[in-house]
């Protein structure tokens, strides 16, 4: 009997020593940042590709066949200035289903944040100071001719023209190059998604939602018989896009 | 004290679970991968699985069975019949004949740089996960070498050479169908082709004229040939995205490819984007072999494209028939994509049989 008390404490105390720690008060946090997409509202997978179903601001008919873009910085900022910008850029890739959660390796402080927001895109310093093998493997990075540096989203579909052809899009973004004359001038495209104030008492996950149809919309009304490809080299354009983007994302909700 | 015993049996097996097997195992001489330089700067490392490390004795002994005939039914026919050396390890014909005279209705792909075909889908079709999985098939295609395994297991084993061959790179002189793609496999990512003029231009050692630098701007301006988004840059020297598109070939889709294997419709018409080196060793191109120059394949994407359902979005100007370059752009564009050959690969006597 004796013997049996011994080997039920032993195994009591084996299974104990498995459980996880998640009662624990923690004073570092991990903070996850996951991508949801819709079109106004209706929610867009990769299922919901290749098929002409979405009707944009302009009216044109159009589907996706391809969607991915990069977001960086991810910065937590404090009521007294102080900056937590995490590690790492993310390539979400909704075409093959990847890279729709983003966890930095760097963790933050819990605590109280005035504002928490991550660029959508590069700025001029990730864009131009560094060279990211992996983008490269995956031939996201932009021609010299254009300034170098990266994409910032590929987003393309086909769409029913003024002729009722089917014609394919690609609303490529990258920094605004303007090549006509004698030295490039550029203009910045990247900007900051503010999700606004955030307290910390976990391990956190951000809910962020992309409307896609947005970028179609606002300011603005995006005419696709007009503006359908080779837009990277579209000086214009590339500020319309920049200009379409500033609403695209929100901040669904915070899990911790 | 009798008590204890249980405790001391449990202290036993644990200790014992925690031990080293001091089991003297066969170790064949490693050789990793040679990474160049231009690769080892702008893209990620290649594929090699865990479970199939890069050897001298398993390469020596993939090379041997690339180049023998012993894996087809008659004995007729090797890998290098239609993977030959001298075009890139591709083929000149436009459809291979297999042993029994039938084609399939694909052309030979070239093999160069595949361990850094990083989601691993081979063949025209992505039909196949793995360069080990990959040469499975052709051995017992009936359009190919329309052999058995097992036939092809036991005249390895019965040969004079093979079991000690596949002793020294495996530890283990039985022979297996796993093992021969294995050896073959390893081989096969040896082919690493990364020494065009190009890429000594990349790197300093070479210099383009002025026909091949305005070749390189066609192929990089989205204005003009718009090539990079699909066929790598000088920031991906693979040339190749690795990925399957629709390149306007047929506004009537008969061979299904990428959509055969993956019954989705919008697949349809989808092929593998190739690698835009060694053009000058690989005609005809295309799946299909349709072309039989240079010339003809950059007048397609000028003047030739046809719209289908699944074109890709990328092919632009459809309407049009294509990107309408200049006389000059065109020859010049042909200029730089020549540069993109290699005649140290397809010299290279590690890659022959000698």
């Amino acid at each position: 009997m004796q013997r049996i008390v011994h080997i039920l404490i032993f195994s009591l105390i084996t299974l104990l020593s498995c459980t996880s720690d998640n009662d624990d008060t923690i004073s570092q946090a991990n903070a996850t940042f996951n991508f949801s997409h819709n079109w106004d509202a209706s929610a867009v997978t990769n299922t919901d590709f290749n098929t002409i179903q979405y009707t944009n601001a302009n009216g044109e008919q159009l589907s996706i066949t391809k969607l991915r873009y990069l977001i960086s910085s991810i910065t937590f900022q404090k009521s007294d200035g102080e900056i937590f910008i995490l590690d790492g850029y993310n390539l979400v890739d909704v075409t093959n289903n990847t890279n729709l959660s983003f966890t930095p390796i760097t963790t933050i402080p819990t605590g109280s944040y005035s504002k928490v927001s991550f660029t959508f895109g590069f700025n001029n310093d990730a864009n131009y100071n560094g060279n990211y093998s992996d983008l490269n493997s995956t031939s996201w990075s932009v021609p010299a001719m254009l300034g170098g540096g990266y994409h910032f989203m590929q987003l393309e579909g086909k769409f029913i023209d003024n002729t009722t052809t089917e014609t394919g899009y690609a609303y490529h973004t990258i920094r605004a190059v303007d090549n006509s004359g004698t030295t490039q001038e550029f203009e910045d495209t990247f900007f900051e998604v503010d999700l606004g104030a955030v307290t910390i008492t976990n391990n956190a996950v951000f809910e962020i939602d992309m409307n896609i149809a947005e970028w179609f919309k606002n300011p603005n009304a995006w005419d696709l018989n007009v503006l359908n490809n080779t837009l990277m080299p579209n000086f214009n354009a590339q500020i319309l896009m920049f200009e379409n983007g500033q609403n695209v994302f929100s901040l669904n909700t915070i899990n911790q | 004290m009798l008590k204890c015993v249980p405790y001391y049996i449990l202290l036993f097996f644990i200790c014992v679970s925690c031990s080293n097997k001091n089991v003297d195992t066969y170790v064949p001489t490693s050789s990793p991968l040679k990474i160049p330089q231009l690769f080892q700067d702008n893209i990620l490392s290649p594929v090699v699985p865990t479970n199939n490390p890069q050897t001298i004795e398993g390469i020596a002994l993939g090379k041997k069975l690339f180049f023998d005939p012993i894996l087809s039914a008659d004995n007729t026919q090797a890998c290098a019949d239609c993977h030959a050396p001298e075009n890139a390890f591709s083929d000149t014909d436009r459809f291979s004949d297999g042993i029994d005279g039938f084609f399939s209705n694909r052309n030979a792909m070239p093999l160069f740089n595949l361990a850094w075909n990083y989601d691993e889908k081979f063949f025209w079709d992505g039909r196949v996960f793995s360069l080990e999985h990959q040469a499975f098939q052709p051995v017992t295609d009936p359009l190919e070498m329309h052999n058995t395994w097992m036939q092809v297991e036991q005249k390895l084993q019965q040969n004079s050479e093979y079991p000690n061959l596949f002793e020294q790179a495996f530890g283990t002189s039985t022979i297996d169908s796993s093992l021969v793609t294995k050896a073959i496999a390893q081989f096969e990512r040896t082919l690493i082709s990364s020494n065009s003029k190009f890429d000594k231009h990349l790197l300093g050692e070479a210099t383009l004229t002025s026909e091949e630098l305005n070749g390189f701007n066609v192929f990089m301006d989205e204005t003009k040939g718009d090539c990079f988004h699909c066929h790598g840059s000088d920031k991906n020297p693979l040339w190749t995205d690795n990925m399957f598109h629709n390149n306007g070939l047929d506004a009537t889709i008969t061979d299904l490819g990428l959509g055969e294997i993956t019954g989705d419709p919008a697949d349809n018409g989808k092929f593998k984007s190739p690698s835009l080196r060694n053009l000058t060793f690989t005609a005809p191109y295309m799946h299909d072999g349709r072309f039989a120059t240079i010339d003809e394949v950059i007048n397609h994407y000028s003047e030739g494209l046809q719209n289908s359902p699944t074109i890709d979005p990328l092919m632009k100007k459809v309407a049009q028939g294509g990107v309408q370059l200049s006389a000059q752009d065109k020859a010049d564009l042909k200029a730089f994509l020549l540069t993109l050959s290699d005649y140290e690969f397809i010299n290279n006597s590690d890659f022959k049989n000698l």
